[in-house]
């Protein structure tokens, strides 16, 4: 019998071993403050409510307390480096690297290499960042030893897509990365944010991944965060969305299912005039988790937010949809909805929608709905009817309800590089 | 071609169609008429062999198969083609994608070779045409956000393409103006032929002016209670269907 790991000893030894070498002395402070509430918690349980539906054995099953490292060995980018013109930024294994990576207009610097004026910003942001319920964005905190900000000052022509692959060397460890963006007022960005492992790994591995979007006064993002790693990966992520006067966000997801995929999202409308997109697809199978926690803070009046989750449920994974919308006394003439669709193809997947509304202001338009369903027999007797198997249509059918989402992205080389990879998944599942 | 025999059949537990007979030849349109909750729909439904439509009694072959052996997409493949009343809405599934799996899914089913891209893109234009449907349609999610005469345009547009032998329209001038009436009739007419049987369900006398059938049968109670020629749907338009009921009774 192995003894059960404890997770939260482990990591914090992690930290303060780091803690011994660092090169951001700047940071120390936050992260010991971070690190300390981290300490603190306790790992969390089926009663914890904030992880209520994960099952999260495998971290107390054995050990990841040791760091992952670059690898310059033979690593595969994913088709859409080459089908989409943009910048690239790759990391492996969380290291950033430059043979892979082909940043023509935009650069990138590493917190360690900050100049005064961005060390304040960053400092400023990370500290906007708390939330204690959530033990591993406390822990990606207290190991912000270092990380890429990106900052989007001029017209920026191509995307840039920002790859983080593992590699085999990767198993049984842990990669944390961080990541701070900001599109200056009046600018216009693009960001692919793609997680993808090199091979087919047989072992686990943990990724912790935390990014800080913030849209300045009238500025656009455009993002995508594709999680399309294989299935033994562990992720955490974390993705906060700050946005200033008539900013406009807009961001979509895809999520395939792993041992453990669990990605928070925030947005926070902290101007008024701000406009959030918020969409996604989840596709889960066999014995998979996946997992999207939305939260939307409307803190000021007059911002609008449409968001929009679709998720595939079969074999006997388990997905989550928890989508709040937080409305607070301030923010009148609010419009904000959320619709999250649930499609099971087995009776043993299992889906948990939560959409949650708090509302504080009385002038507002708000609305949710969330559905889970099998299979519309009308819409399959119509696809028979005109001669297609029953099979074939069941998979038309799925396909069908998130290309829906997959057809309104901007930017069609996305669109055309998942398209196969999600019908590809639809086929095996059958 | 199509033959019913004493058919029974009940929808969720409910008898509907209680002993019906129809004959059907080669190039024959047959109009079936009748009152609301004669079991109209429900004929076409259980033709076409849609879930919960269940034949209880009676026999009914197509070019002597017995139809209840088979799947939906199999009495589709072999020369079924039912014209919805309330086409569905399949976002996310574009008309073009749908059409092709259709067409090829039927070609395998019948040995042949599934037509390529080429012809096949140009002969979904040319049904477009046909029935006065923009080209932008077939990009377009399989009847998403179409006005009902879209719909119905789309179906015999399907139905110009499918290029089947027994047609059967439910109800297909539900909620037509009089221009996309003529339209649906256009379409339907030019692919009359001697090998194409055409079952015309509905309940107006009007699709009657522009689809001429040579036999109109009256259902009530879910049984066909009255046949005759085409003058027999002047005569329904004008008294109503009550007299024959009564006369049943």
């Amino acid at each position: 019998m192995s003894q059960a790991v404890d997770y939260i000893r482990e990591s914090s030894e992690l930290a303060q071993t780091l803690e011994a070498k660092t090169k951001t002395d700047w940071l120390a402070d936050f992260r010991k403050q971070r690190l300390n509430a981290f300490a603190h918690s306790s790992f969390p349980t089926r009663k914890t409510e904030h992880f209520k539906y994960n099952n999260l054995s495998a971290l107390t099953r054995q050990s990841f307390a040791r760091l992952a490292e670059a690898d310059s060995g033979d690593i595969k980018l994913p088709e859409l480096a080459e089908q989409l013109d943009a910048d690239r930024l790759v990391l492996v294994n969380g290291e950033y690297d430059s043979s892979l990576s082909k940043l023509e207009e935009q650069a990138i610097t590493f917190y360690r290499d900050a100049n005064a004026d961005q060390k304040d910003f960053i400092l400023e942001q990370l500290n906007k960042k708390n939330d204690k319920k959530n033990i591993f964005s406390l822990l990606n905190d207290s190991l912000t030893q270092d990380g890429i900000l990106i900052e989007f000052n001029q017209a920026q022509t191509k995307p840039l897509h920002i790859i983080y692959v593992a590699t085999e060397s990767a198993q049984q460890k842990t990669t944390f990365a961080n990541c701070l963006i900001r599109v200056a007022a009046n600018c216009q960005a693009t960001v692919v944010e793609h997680f993808a492992t090199n091979k087919d790994a047989t072992d686990n591995s943990l990724f912790n991944q935390s990014t800080q979007c913030v849209l300045n006064d009238n500025a656009h993002l455009n993002h995508y965060r594709l999680h399309l790693e294989e299935e033994h990966t562990i992720h955490f992520g974390e993705l906060d969305f700050w946005l200033d006067a008539h900013s406009q966000l807009n961001s979509f997801h895809v999520g395939l299912g792993s041992q453990i995929k669990r990605l928070d999202i925030n947005v926070y409308h902290q101007a008024s005039g701000s406009h959030a997109d918020l969409n996604g697809v989840y596709l889960s199978n066999a014995q998979q988790q996946i997992d999207y926690h939305t939260n939307v803070e409307h803190r000021v009046p007059h911002c609008t937010t449409q968001e929009i989750f679709r998720g595939i449920v079969g074999g006997s994974s388990k997905a989550v949809f928890n989508g709040r919308i937080h409305i607070l006394q301030d923010a009148q003439k609010t419009l904000a909805e959320l619709s999250n669709k649930n499609l099971l193809l087995s009776n043993k997947a299992e889906i948990n929608t939560k959409p949650e509304l708090e509302i504080y202001a009385d002038d507002v338009q708000c609305a949710h709905g969330a559905t889970v369903a099998k299979m519309d027999e009308t819409s399959l007797f119509y696809l028979q009817s005109r001669g297609i198997p029953k099979s074939q249509a069941e998979l038309m059918l799925s396909f069908g309800f998130i290309n829906e989402l997959i057809d309104g992205l901007k930017h069609q080389a996305v669109g055309d590089y998942l398209r196969p990879i999600l019908a590809n998944l639809f086929e095996q599942a059958a | 071609m199509l033959s019913i025999n004493n058919l029974v059949a009940e929808v969720e537990g409910k008898t509907i169609l209680k002993g019906l007979n129809l004959e059907v030849k080669p190039g024959e349109v047959h109009a079936i008429m009748g009152p609301n909750g004669a079991g109209k729909s429900t004929l076409g439904n259980v033709l076409a062999g849609r879930e919960n439509y269940e034949k209880t009694d009676g026999t009914v072959t197509l070019d002597g198969k017995d139809i209840f052996e088979l799947e939906p997409e199999e009495r589709a493949a072999e020369g079924m083609f039912l014209a919805f009343q309330y086409p569905v809405e399949i976002p996310g599934v574009s008309n073009l994608e749908f059409l092709k799996a259709s067409i090829d899914a039927i070609s395998k089913y019948r040995g042949v070779e599934a037509p390529d891209s080429v012809s096949f893109m140009k002969k979904a234009r040319e049904a477009c045409k046909a029935v006065n449907l923009d080209q932008n349609f077939l990009k377009r999610g399989v009847n998403e956000g179409f006005s009902g005469g879209e719909k119905k345009r789309n179906e015999i547009m399907q139905m110009m393409l499918l290029e089947p032998k027994l047609c059967i329209l439910d109800e297909t001038d539900s909620g037509l103006d009089i221009d996309a009436l003529q339209v649906v009739a256009k379409g339907v007419n030019e692919l009359r032929s001697p090998d194409r049987a055409f079952v015309v369900v509905t309940h107006y006398q009007r699709l009657l002016d522009y689809i001429v059938p040579d036999y109109v049968h009256v259902l009530a109670d879910g049984k066909i209670v009255k046949s005759g020629g085409k003058e027999l749907a002047l005569e329904l338009e004008k008294k109503g269907y009550s007299w024959l009921e009564q006369e049943v009774a």
